[in-house]
């Protein structure tokens, strides 16, 4: 009983929560409410069983990508009034877009046929005598190890290519040395020069 | 909760289980009010003063003085503020401060939610916390609070990364993510704690766990914004960063949550390096003394290394505390997991 009222209570969040994300009027808000739409999906990873799934999504998506969202909308000065000026005029293509979307759903929905054995794998996920994450790393690292190494040779690939993209050099910026600045000695920098008064340093 | 569910059936488990979380609530803030002290105490003897010491004997009421003062203040929101989010960022900052505690073992089975990826857990609240400043700082809507917001942001993501490989470095050791596993697993007296880790030999593993916790404890000092990190706050550039505009009892969550995240912070160092519950030898008379106990005393060791260098140290520049996190702790806590990983996996196949 508790778990069919968490069920209901976390799903009914997560679809009006992403209902206010396209609907909302604040960019800011709008991102807040992804986060909520977000972190009810890991709510419904854990009732599903799936406790390590659950965190990994808040840790990656919650913690890390939204948080770089955020940051961004806020940044921006982004003027509503003017993004939704040609709102009207945009209407028809974007509603043969979404009816194209939908329509690929609706068909991929009605031609779905589970095996035979889902039911019986969906009962117990994992099996009896692992836990969760052992289940999931032995399958990561045992079975799919190629496709595991191969997804992380893209993101090696992402990685690399959006730091060379924003890489540049600028000069004439001072940086801080702190090896040169530690080895630094008395005599390199102080001199102690002896001046008659009257006639200054010439 | 399961277990008490099945226990007394759906009513009552859900009850008792609610009354306990009450019960651990109410101990962990009138802990924190003492901790407070504490804090005040400690910063002010290295300083030659005295400290709070008119209200009660020694000053020990001083924190309940100053909740009421908190509550009783007028709560001022700024005219151009988001109100709403103004009023729920410090809620948000106190509530997941709060159920961090949730998955802390603070003696055998005295545990709220014993789960088995606790550390997984503890990890994915701990970087929910930043929300509540983020939000805080832009529901404002004034300029410091924002500026400390980004910065309090930018740190609290960079520091967290070297905390996770820290995390992993001992769940590899232990080959669990269950903290009452990991508390267990260093039983049998002080050498056996992970800091020292002797019974992992003639593999000399303290020599990764000893520098992975002054890692951890300083990344823990950044984490939560204390000083010397103390810059989303630092009060000669930004007045008092993303608190600035906050006022009586919206001001008091926001304080007590990051008091939590610091406590939260002493404790994980207790169960992770320290051997949790467990006395530093494993005879009488150290196992006569309850294992809370035990807890509570390294806790509060911890907490008071954290106020001795908020005393003793000076505030870092922001580059400083980026080049830190990035250069040094990001390189040496990933050679330090791929180091503990083969060690695991060598002594297993010995």
């Amino acid at each position: 009983m508790l778990s069919a009222a968490a069920f209901y209570i976390l799903s009914a969040t997560a679809v009006l929560s992403a209902l206010m994300v396209v609907i909302a009027k604040n960019p800011v808000r709008a991102v807040l409410f992804l986060i909520l739409a977000f972190f009810s999906a890991a709510g419904l990873f854990v009732l599903l069983g799936a406790e390590f799934l659950a965190m990994i999504l808040v840790i990656v998506y919650v913690g890390a990508v939204a948080v770089l969202f955020l940051f961004v909308v806020m940044m921006l000065d982004i003027d509503f009034a003017q993004l939704k000026e040609g709102f009207i005029s945009h209407a028809p293509l974007g509603g043969v877009v979404a009816l194209a979307l939908a329509g690929i759903l609706a068909m991929t929905g009605l031609s779905w046929v589970s095996a035979d054995s889902a039911s019986a794998a969906l009962q117990s996920p994992t099996p009896d005598d692992m836990t969760n994450v052992a289940a999931l790393g032995a399958l990561i690292y045992d079975r799919y190890v190629l496709f595991f190494q191969i997804a992380g040779l893209v993101l090696l690939v992402a990685m690399i290519g959006a730091i060379v993209l924003t890489l540049r050099h600028r000069d004439g910026v001072k940086r801080q040395d702190m090896h040169a600045q530690v080895n630094r000695k008395r005599e390199d920098s102080v001199e102690i020069v002896d001046i008659k008064s009257g006639e200054g340093i010439g | 909760m399961y277990d008490f569910v099945t226990q007394w059936g759906p009513l009552w488990g859900t009850l008792a289980s609610v009354g306990q979380i009450l019960g651990f609530m109410v101990v962990l803030l009138l802990s924190l009010a003492f901790l407070l002290l504490m804090d005040r105490k400690v910063w002010a003897a290295v300083q030659m003063r005295k400290g709070p010491n008119t209200v009660g004997a020694f000053g020990l009421l001083q924190s309940f003085a100053d909740f009421i003062k908190f509550v009783l203040k007028e709560i001022i929101v700024p005219a151009g503020a988001d109100r709403p989010l103004f009023i729920l960022a410090p809620l948000m900052t106190l509530v997941f401060a709060f159920i961090t505690w949730a998955v802390i073992p603070v003696a055998p089975g005295w545990v709220i939610s014993d789960l088995n990826v606790g550390i997984l857990y503890i990890f994915a609240i701990s970087s929910l916390g930043v929300y509540g400043i983020i939000i805080g700082g832009w529901a404002s809507n004034s300029k410091y609070p924002f500026l400390g917001a980004l910065r309090s942001a930018a740190q609290m993501v960079s520091y967290e990364v070297s905390i996770g490989f820290v995390l992993v470095t001992i769940l590899l050791m232990v080959g669990s993510m269950n903290l009452s596993d990991i508390v267990e697993a260093q039983a049998g007296g002080f050498w056996n704690w992970h800091v020292l880790s002797f019974d992992m030999l003639p593999w000399p593993t303290f020599v990764i766990t000893v520098p992975m916790f002054v890692i951890f404890f300083i990344s823990a000092l950044a984490e939560t914004n204390r000083p010397p990190f103390d810059l989303p706050e630092a009060e000669s550039e930004l007045v008092a960063g993303y608190q600035v505009e906050y006022s009586s009892t919206p001001y008091l969550l926001f304080m007590i949550g990051e008091y939590l995240n610091i406590v939260l912070m002493c404790a994980l160092m207790t169960v992770l390096f320290m051997g949790g519950w467990h006395a530093p030898f494993d005879f009488a008379p150290f196992t006569w003394v309850p294992p809370v106990f035990w807890f509570a005393i390294k806790v509060v060791l911890f907490f008071f290394m954290f106020a001795m260098v908020k005393a003793l140290v000076p505030r870092y520049r922001y580059d400083q505390l980026m080049r830190l996190g990035w250069k040094i702790f990001l390189p040496t806590s990933l050679a330090a997991v791929a180091v503990m990983g083969a060690i695991v996996v060598y002594s297993n196949a010995a």
